[in-house]
């Protein structure tokens, strides 16, 4: 009843079909019209039935390999086609990827605490600790504990802020005119041995470009029985190279006068001025960085420590200054006037912690 | 204090340069201000004199001049019209470098006729002259002179600093001993030869306060001739800034200069009877030698004779009783005034005076009446005259006490290893007498020299040895490293500040940092500005209270931006707000402040406002270990927050953070454009974190069944707080209920006026079953019932 030409001739024409279908409901249609219940390659297994065995032998392995061809070439097509669509959709549902986001927040860490966290870093890792004391502080505390006596001249060189307000003991604090009272209250509080740091606001009735009225000191103490000036210039030096990060640094101790130490040094590190910017690690030039000494038995003694057994040392040092030479701002009065343009351009990312990685530390 | 290098020459024979006695004095503590040297860049000059002048063959303003210089005579051509025959001037030879006008002379022709060199105006060789054409000079100079002797400029001028522990640097003899000392030379200063008295004094002295006071001597000079100093003496005071005046007064100027020993004279005419040191009285006022009257206080050392205040003891003189030309009998002060009072004097006269300054810091006690011998020598000999014999009131000082030292605390303490017998060679140089303590005593006996009143232990002469010695040889060790365990190494509340600091600024605010000070108008503005915060010296009235918070300067800065046409400044502090002058009263803040500009994007963004700085505040506590879950909210806020636009959050009763809208109303206090937002956070306000159990986690609770929700709507009052209806439903069934969130708030048409809809998302996460519907129901009505009880609603149908 059907010639093997008749199948060649549904097996041609179903896939042509199939190849110039161009959707998938084409596609479904098509597969139903053929491979269906009532479809058309279904009639013809139907058909097998009413076949002789010869007939059937011969015929049936043909219907097979048409049908199984038929349903390979509509899966097939049918990927094709999803994929076609899939491609199609994600194309009409394109955007301008040129288009802003909402505006991105960039927030900054101010230069003075990105470098109070340095210190604190580089001192930490030498094991001090960090102390801290109230910037509204006592007259003792602030000179008198740190043998500046009464109405004594060196008073007048901390050009000092006045509160209304007055101590426990009549006098009228004062705005801390460096952080040393913190040596004080440590002092007080804490048994030898000593080893701190502290940071914090200072004052000083003082402004041109290169004094505020407000700065930040760093002030560091070590007090226990054998601790010499040797030791203070030890730690000062690696401290100073770790904070700028190179290893030639040159400093230089020069005598000076404290009321609170006794020796008392001055240091200044080596720089070159030459290109009208000051760079550290290289020239013949000084810049005087931070005050040092061996604490004076008097301030030993009015903070309640033998200076017969105990000794030891301080330093102290300007937070802001030490940012200005080491990322190279010029003027100190802007650290103060929050313009956003200068906390943006100075100001440093959050994410960027001092410590190893960052190589500072 | 200034002084040249011929004059610490006369003091110290050295054959150092300049720059070496400017390092030596760096490393021996005398620091250095700056060193002038005028003369440096005058080097190629030298004087020269015109022997005829004739005018150019070519050119109708130049002349050819033959003249006379240290090369011999030579041809150069000049523009100047005051260039003569018989003019001695400035000459430049070939190759010179001529400063004023930046070029190197060349042999060229100059209109054909070859110039040898040239002559030299003051401008062309920087000199502070005002006069046109080329120098004038003394004709009596030699040819060949350099010009910066001819000119004195060839003294350079050392400027120090001088340290308040060291008044005897205040003398250049000082200077040379510590230079001597350490090794640049010898001392050799001219002993001072004291002058027989001829006749008695006819002025006496007396001391009524010798605590005051404790020395005076005095002497009485006749028969001198005043007038104006020779003039080496007008070259040194002048080169060191004094403008000399008379010998007289030159010579005190002098002597205080170079032994920091201060002296008066006083004419002799114009005293009342004798000179009497005591304390002022009350109504007492005098005419200074400034000009000005003062009037004196019991508190102030006086010099008087039996009628009138004269001066102001060591600190300033009378005019009236001044040296004149005229004067012809003087009678020179030497005394001692104490230090502190003389400090007290100056700050509240307001004087500053070479004397006050020296007496203030404490002047050589030894030298009282030395000092008056040297200057009595050098009015005799510049005044002529004839001297009486010295007049003592009170006695010299006790010398300083005598310290007893272990020469080994220089290695103990400075750490610089130094022979016993150079302890002993260092100090002897610089003054001090040592002597052994006892034969089986390694301890010696140092006795400092009355010149140096600030040695009082141990550690100042360890200092004096090792400065001499020199800081250098310090040695550098290892430095040190923590060993083993440490505690953390900064307090909860700076550990805490450095978080929150790094977590507000990820959030796009800008980190300041303001002044502590506020116009106190702005401090009151903020709930501050009391009397008790008030700065009694302020450098500018604008900055004279201490701020109650950092608010107030960060709006103002946020604005400063905004006119400057940045706006939208986000900015913020991690720093202090001073509530009183108490520790405790200094509060450390993490505060930020936004003046939010309407959002401009291309999708639609709302305008920022109190939610969006709760979020960021919630962001930044949970960052710094804030207990967010256990905060309270409340609308009860200061003053300078807009009310019902600002909230509280609290911890029991104590509010850890505020955030919201200032108050318009303290917005236009401080000139700042409404709205603002902020957040204010107390870091100290937290709880510590616990201390037990160290930082160890619970175990990680990962339960298998799944978590549902379910979503409810009230009907409430206006009034009620949405989070009174939260703390509702997550209290109904605390085993149940995991989560609760407020997702919709709804008022209009379909409600009635005064009542709002409030819905919520309940998560509920079963623990050891699944839940049944039954379960579900009963949960649910717990919910239901536990709002409905504390907010009076109704479940929205």
């Amino acid at each position: 009843m059907t010639a093997n030409t008749d199948l060649e001739t549904i097996e041609r024409d179903l896939l042509a079909r199939v190849g110039a279908a161009n959707d998938e409901a084409t596609l479904e249609a098509l597969r139903v019209e053929a491979l269906g219940k009532q479809g058309s390659i279904s009639a013809l297994m139907k058909n097998l039935g009413s076949m002789s065995p010869e007939e059937r032998k011969e015929f049936g392995p043909k219907l097979n390999g048409l049908k199984d061809r038929v349903t390979e070439a509509i899966v097939v097509k049918k990927a094709t086609l999803a994929e076609a669509a899939l491609d199609a959709q994600l194309k009409a549902e394109a955007v301008d990827v040129t288009l802003p986001p909402v505006k991105p927040r960039s927030g900054t860490i101010h230069p003075v605490s990105q470098v109070m966290e340095e210190l604190a870093q580089i001192f930490g890792e030498m094991g001090f600790s960090v102390e801290e004391g109230p910037d509204i502080e006592t007259d003792f505390n602030n000179f008198t504990a740190l043998n500046f006596p009464p109405k004594h001249p060196a008073r007048e060189t901390h050009d000092t802020f006045f509160m209304d307000a007055k101590d426990e003991r009549g006098e009228r604090k004062v705005l801390r005119t460096h952080t040393s009272p913190v040596q004080v209250r440590t002092m007080l509080k804490q048994k030898p041995p000593i080893r701190m740091i502290c940071m914090g606001r200072t004052f000083r009735k003082d402004s041109d470009a290169t004094h505020t009225p407000m700065f930040h000191q760093i002030e560091g103490l070590v007090i226990d029985e054998t601790s010499t000036m040797a030791d203070l210039k030890s730690v000062l030096i690696a401290a100073i190279k770790a904070y700028f990060e190179v290893d030639d640094v040159k400093l230089r101790f020069r005598p000076h006068h404290f009321p609170f130490t006794e020796p008392s040094a001055e240091v200044d590190v080596g720089c070159d001025r030459s290109g009208g910017q000051i760079k550290i690690g290289a020239g013949d030039d000084w810049l005087e960085i931070l005050g040092s000494g061996m604490v004076h038995p008097n301030v030993l003694a009015n903070c309640g420590i033998d200076p017969e057994k105990y000794q030891g040392y301080a330093f102290g040092m300007g937070i802001d200054r030490l940012a200005m030479l080491k990322y190279g701002m010029n003027d100190l009065r802007a650290f103060f006037d929050a313009d956003t343009r200068w906390l943006k351009h100075y100001g440093f990312s959050p994410y960027l912690l001092p410590g190893l990685a960052q190589g500072v530390g | 204090m200034k002084f040249t290098l011929s004059w610490l020459k006369e003091h110290l024979a050295t054959d150092a340069s300049l720059d070496d006695i400017v390092e030596r004095m760096t490393m021996t503590g005398l620091e250095v201000e700056g060193v002038e040297d005028a003369g440096a860049k005058l080097g190629a000059f030298t004087v020269a004199r015109i022997i005829s002048a004739a005018k150019h063959p070519n050119a109708d303003k130049l002349q050819v001049c033959q003249v006379e210089t240290k090369l011999g005579t030579l041809e150069v051509v000049c523009g100047a019209p005051n260039a003569r025959a018989g003019l001695v001037t400035a000459f430049a030879p070939i190759g010179a470098y001529i400063p004023g006008s930046g070029i190197t002379l060349e042999p060229k022709p100059v209109r054909g006729v070859v110039s040898n060199g040239m002559l030299c105006s003051g401008a062309e060789l920087e000199l502070d002259t005002d006069a046109d054409g080329i120098l004038e000079l003394d004709p009596e100079l030699k040819v060949g002179t350099p010009l910066a002797e001819a000119l004195h400029l060839n003294d350079p001028v050392v400027d120090i600093e001088v340290t308040p522990n060291r008044p005897d640097w205040l003398g250049v003899h000082g200077i040379a001993r510590d230079l001597a000392a350490a090794g640049l030379g010898k001392v050799t200063t001219k002993p001072i030869l004291p002058v027989p008295g001829r006749f008695p004094s006819p002025v006496k002295v007396t001391i009524e306060n010798d605590e005051a006071c404790p020395m005076f001597s005095g002497r009485y000079i006749r028969g001198v001739k005043n007038g104006p100093s020779p003039a080496w003496l007008q070259q040194r005071l002048r080169a060191v800034g004094l403008r000399p005046r008379s010998i007289l007064v030159d010579i005190t100027n002098f002597i205080s200069l170079d032994r920091s020993r201060p002296l008066h004279v006083y004419d002799a005419s114009k005293l009342k009877g004798a000179i009497h040191a005591r304390l002022g009285r009350e109504g007492e006022s005098f005419k200074a030698l400034d000009g000005n009257v003062y009037d004196v206080s019991p508190t102030m050392c006086v010099i008087a004779d039996d009628e009138k205040v004269l001066g102001l003891g060591g600190i300033i003189g009378g005019e009236e009783s001044g040296c004149s030309e005229a004067t012809t009998d003087v009678f020179l002060e030497s005394a001692y005034f104490d230090s502190t009072r003389t400090h007290a004097t100056g700050r509240a006269t307001g004087i500053v005076s070479d004397a006050q300054y020296r007496f203030a810091r404490g002047v050589d006690s030894g030298f009282v009446v030395s000092g008056l011998e040297m200057a009595t020598r050098m009015v005799l000999d510049l005044c002529g005259g004839e001297a009486s014999e010295v007049v003592i009131a009170g006695e010299e000082p006790a010398p300083p006490k005598p310290v007893t030292f272990d020469p080994d605390r220089v290695r103990a303490l400075a750490g610089i290893d130094v022979k016993p017998t150079r302890v002993r060679a260092v100090l002897k140089d610089l003054g001090f007498e040592t002597s052994a303590e006892g034969q089986s005593s390694k301890r010696i006996v140092v006795e400092p020299p009355t010149w140096r009143r600030d040695i009082e232990g141990p550690a100042d002469l360890v200092e004096e040895v090792a400065r001499i010695e020199g800081f250098d040889k310090m040695p550098v060790l290892a430095p040190p490293r923590a060993a083993g365990f440490r505690a953390p190494p900064a307090s909860v509340g700076e550990s805490r500040t450095r978080i929150g600091r790094r977590a507000t600024a990820s959030l796009g605010y800008n980190e300041a940092i303001t002044w502590s000070f506020t116009p106190r108008a702005h401090a009151q503005a903020f709930g501050g500005g009391g009397e008790e915060m008030l700065v009694a010296n302020p450098i500018a009235s604008d900055l004279d209270c201490m701020r109650p918070s950092a608010l107030p300067n960060l709006l103002v800065a946020a604005q400063r931006n905004a006119d400057r046409g940045f706006d939208d400044a986000r900015l913020f502090e991690a720093g202090p707000a001073y509530r009183d002058t108490t520790q405790a009263g200094q509060l450390r803040t993490i505060t930020a402040a936004w003046l939010a500009r309407p959002p401009r994007h291309w999708r639609a963004a709302p305008q920022p406002d109190i939610f969006d700085m709760k979020r960021d505040l919630v962001i930044v506590l949970e960052a710094i270990g804030a207990p967010v879950a256990s905060l309270q909210t409340s609308n009860e806020v200061p003053a300078h927050w807009r009310p019902g636009r600002a909230g509280a959050l609290r911890l029991g009763n104590k509010p850890v953070a505020i955030f919201g809208e200032i108050h318009p109303r303290a917005l236009k206090a401080i000139g700042v454009e409404a709205p603002a937002l902020a957040f204010e956070i107390f870091v100290d306000a937290l709880p510590q974190p616990r201390a037990k159990g160290g930082r160890s986690k619970p175990p990680l609770e990962k339960l298998d069944l799944q978590p549902l929700s379910r979503d409810f709507a009230f009907i409430v009052d206006d009034a009620v707080a949405a989070a009174d209806v939260v703390r509702a439903a997550i209290g109904a069934d605390k085993a149940l209920i995991a989560d609760v969130s407020l997702f919709d708030v709804y008022r209009g048409e379909r409600m009635q006026t005064g009542k709002k809809s409030l819905a919520i998302e309940v998560t509920l996460q079963p623990r050891e079953k699944t839940l049944t519907d039954a379960d579900i129901e009963a949960v649910s009505a717990k919910v239901v019932s536990a709002v409905m009880k504390a907010t009076g609603g109704t479940l929205r149908g």
